[in-house]
């Protein structure tokens, strides 16, 4: 029960990672990994510090998108 | 068994915010405590979620748990991701917060809360999450496109065009009016321009680390920066005291304009990871953190509201801002009740992170939800302050004049009582020489803030500091907005630009894009400084055309709703979408035509410039003008915004007439005429 109790916890501080992360744009890197993994084993994965880059590029890169609200 | 006890739980949470609601309403001339208006709030949304949104759902959008999403579908690990709903709730709440829930209710205070409290519930539940909620939906079944693209292809070629350009103006009047709450609230004030301006070699710094020393470590980095912010207020205190460093520190208006000007200029071109993207980790996780802040802050200190529930302004006299209640109040508020600028964000990231269909209902509809508790936090925080304080924050100084004791009988004037005593001691508490006319939203709610998290923690030692982290936290996502926002309508008008003169896209890059973002600032900036030479404040002018340009958008936004329910040939629930249509449409249509023809000088552009041209005409010099080539100013001014109010009314009424249109055609054909993707079934690993 109480090991139980104790993933949960690091479920839970995982996802809160994850959320506040997202929040400035940057998505799940291992969730990435596995996509490239699972889906294009051929290619080459980017390295986090790339990934990283071209996540911030992706946020305010100046597509013409508004990322955020007034 | 549990199906009766669930709506036995129902109709509890049903009786309870009836009785909350019943105490706001009934306790007239006694105080209450700002908890009635949370807990009311809360069985509000509540219900409001669980039935209309639901309703939503199920009967107008049938959302189907085993279509698959794009998320699903186009996942590429990077724009595409189907994300936990919990973790997608969290990105698309903190994209759509910003400063406009926040200052809107602040402004509408001036009424009383009663009448702010029930828009931002009513509209909300019926009109703010439902356009959310609609345009994720749109944009779920689109492959996640835009706003912009959907109108081109639901609508047609020539109002995809037209709402591109009504967004660029919108962009230019947020921008603008975003500008001028900064401006106002550092003006004279060395503690506040300090900390504000320690942001940027903070970011800096922050860029700096994350790209080459520890790239990508953002909570690390993030975690540093908060750090030094902290420090930042405490040295600002030190600075604005000190003889020598103080005055370096102290800026009217029109410097702080040219500031930001430049600043504008030079952010916008800087690589993203030098300065914006820190700032905004810093705005970002620092909002978040004020506004769980503020919640834990209310529910724990419970105050009681000293604002009266109504005031005598709903006639249209007040000195915030002119208008009668209908239409004004419904266009102050703006973001918390209804905000068209979602529509954006909902056709943004989010779509393309929508793990499965159904979540559509708890994060579209739940998240503006949680933006509208925002606004009602914030007019809670307006209403807990002495009204008489709060007047002699809001109203321009051509009204109270400049000292405590023109202030102070201004306001007695108006049935409020305050001695300046109180006055000159509430501006020595949050560490300024004076709060008298600190108009534009921002520094009134910080005082609020400031109460409340003086109350938690520190007691009224800290007032200063807690006052100052809230102007520091709302002036941080301001300048984020106004760097990103420069650097988007650059884009749209380089786009806008190509396609009414081809010639264009043959010029440098380089030159394209810096008179593209010359033109965008000189735009925001036009108004920016018109509203900060404008005697009675600027936020008379400013914000009363963004709130009609905000609301127009929803407007369009919901139309585009409608348009394409009558595709689906689901005209027979479209009332979901036409019946916040109309009303929006009838509040900012009637607000617009008001600023331009009202017969009132304070309200009306036209017979604002009347009464100059008159003075003018007789060789007399109108104050706030000094000279001649002043007074033909102010009347230029006065025919710039009148101009503005009626194009903003011409691409709503464009938009109306290609939406009948669309409507129209839909109903005369047989069957579905959707230009969604195909139905891909899959089978979800969680429902």
């Amino acid at each position: 029960m109480f090991t139980n109790l104790g993933s949960e916890i690091g479920k839970f501080g995982a996802y809160l990672g994850q959320t506040a992360r997202l929040m400035v744009g940057l998505p799940d890197y291992d969730v990435y990994l596995t996509h490239m993994q699972e889906q294009h084993p051929d290619k080459t994965a980017m390295t986090y510090e790339e990934f990283f880059r071209e996540r911030q590029d992706a946020r305010y890169g100046g597509n013409g998108r508004m990322s955020r609200c007034c | 068994m549990s199906v009766i006890l669930k709506q036995a739980g129902w109709a509890a949470l049903a009786i309870v915010g009836a009785c909350a609601l019943g105490v706001i309403a009934l306790s007239r001339g006694e105080s209450i405590n700002a908890l009635w208006i949370v807990v009311a709030a809360v069985a509000v949304y509540l219900i409001g979620f669980r039935f209309y949104g639901q309703y939503i759902a199920t009967n107008v959008m049938q959302l189907d748990a085993a279509r698959a999403t794009p998320a699903v579908r186009l996942n590429d690990g990077l724009d595409f991701v189907p994300t936990n709903k919990h973790v997608l709730f969290g990105h698309h709440f903190a994209a759509i917060a910003g400063a406009g829930p926040l200052v809107g209710p602040v402004l509408a205070a001036q009424m009383g809360y009663l009448p702010g409290v029930m828009w931002i519930l009513v509209g909300a539940i019926m009109a703010g999450a439902v356009q959310d909620f609609m345009i994720l939906f749109i944009s779920v079944r689109r492959d996640g496109r835009s706003l912009g693209d959907m109108i081109k292809s639901e609508l047609g070629l020539v109002p995809g065009v037209i709402a591109l350009f009504g967004t660029f103006m919108i962009m230019t009047i947020l921008l603008a009016v975003l500008a001028l709450i900064v401006v106002k609230a550092l003006a004279q004030s060395p503690w506040g321009t300090f900390t504000v301006a320690a942001t940027i070699p903070i970011a800096l710094f922050m860029g700096v680390y994350s790209r080459y020393i520890r790239p990508g470590r953002v909570g690390e980095i993030s975690l540093i920066g908060f750090v030094l912010l902290m420090l930042s207020i405490v040295v600002g205190g030190q600075v604005a005291a000190d003889p020598l460093l103080g005055p370096l520190f102290t800026f009217d208006g029109k410097q702080l304009t040219w500031m930001l000007l430049t600043y504008g200029v030079v952010a916008s071109v800087l690589p993203v990871w030098l300065l914006l993207a820190p700032r905004d980790y810093l705005s970002t996780f620092l909002k978040i953190g004020a506004i769980f802040g503020l919640a834990l802050g209310i529910v724990v200190m419970a105050p009681d509201l000293k604002m009266p529930a109504v005031t005598q302004f709903i006639d249209g006299t007040g000195p915030v801002w002119s208008g009668t209640l209908f239409p004004f109040l419904f266009i102050t508020i703006a973001c918390g009740a209804v905000s068209g600028f979602h529509a954006l964000i909902s056709s943004g990231t989010t779509p393309k992170l929508l793990e499965n269909e159904t979540h559509a209902t708890y994060i579209g509809y739940g998240g503006m939800l949680m933006e509208s508790f925002v606004a009602v936090m914030a007019l809670v925080a307006a209403s807990i302050i002495e009204p008489g304080i709060y007047f002699a924050m809001n109203s321009p100084a051509a009204l109270i004049g400049t000292s405590p004791e023109s202030a102070a009988q201004a306001i007695g004037q108006w049935g409020f009582f305050i001695t300046p005593e109180m006055l000159t001691q509430t501006a020595k508490d949050v560490g300024e020489t004076t709060i008298i006319s600190r108009t534009g939203g921002a520094p009134t709610l910080a005082v609020g803030m400031a109460q409340i998290f003086a109350a938690a923690l520190g007691g009224k030692a800290m007032m200063a500091f807690w006052y100052h982290f809230a102007i520091l936290f709302e002036a941080l996502f301001i300048l984020t907005a106004v760097d990103a926002g420069t650097r988007v309508g650059r884009f749209m008008l380089q786009d806008l630009i190509s396609t009414v003169l081809p010639p264009f896209k043959r010029l440098p890059a380089l030159a394209a894009s810096l008179i593209a973002t010359f033109l965008c600032v000189g735009a925001w900036g036009y108004f920016l400084y018109q509203g900060v030479i404008d005697p009675l404040g600027g936020i008379n002018t400013l914000w009363p055309l963004f709130g009609i340009s905000n609301q127009m958008l929803a407007a369009i936004a919901l139309m585009l709703g409608t348009v394409v329910l009558f595709k689906l040939k689901r005209e027979k629930v479209a009332w979901v979408t036409i019946v916040p249509t109309v009303w929006l449409l009838i509040c900012t249509l009637t607000a617009g035509y008001q600023k331009l023809f009202h017969d009132n000088p304070k309200i009306g552009f036209l017979a604002h410039a009347q009464k100059y041209q008159a003075a003018l005409a007789e060789d007399k010099i109108l104050a706030p003008a000094k000279s001649m080539p002043q007074m033909q100013q102010i009347i230029f001014n006065d025919y710039v915004d009148a101009a503005l109010a009626a194009l903003f009314m011409a691409v709503v009424l464009s938009i109306l007439f290609f939406g009948l249109r669309a409507c129209l055609r839909a109903l005369r054909e047989e069957h579905p005429s959707s230009t969604e993707t195909d139905n891909v079934r899959h089978q979800p690993a969680v429902a």
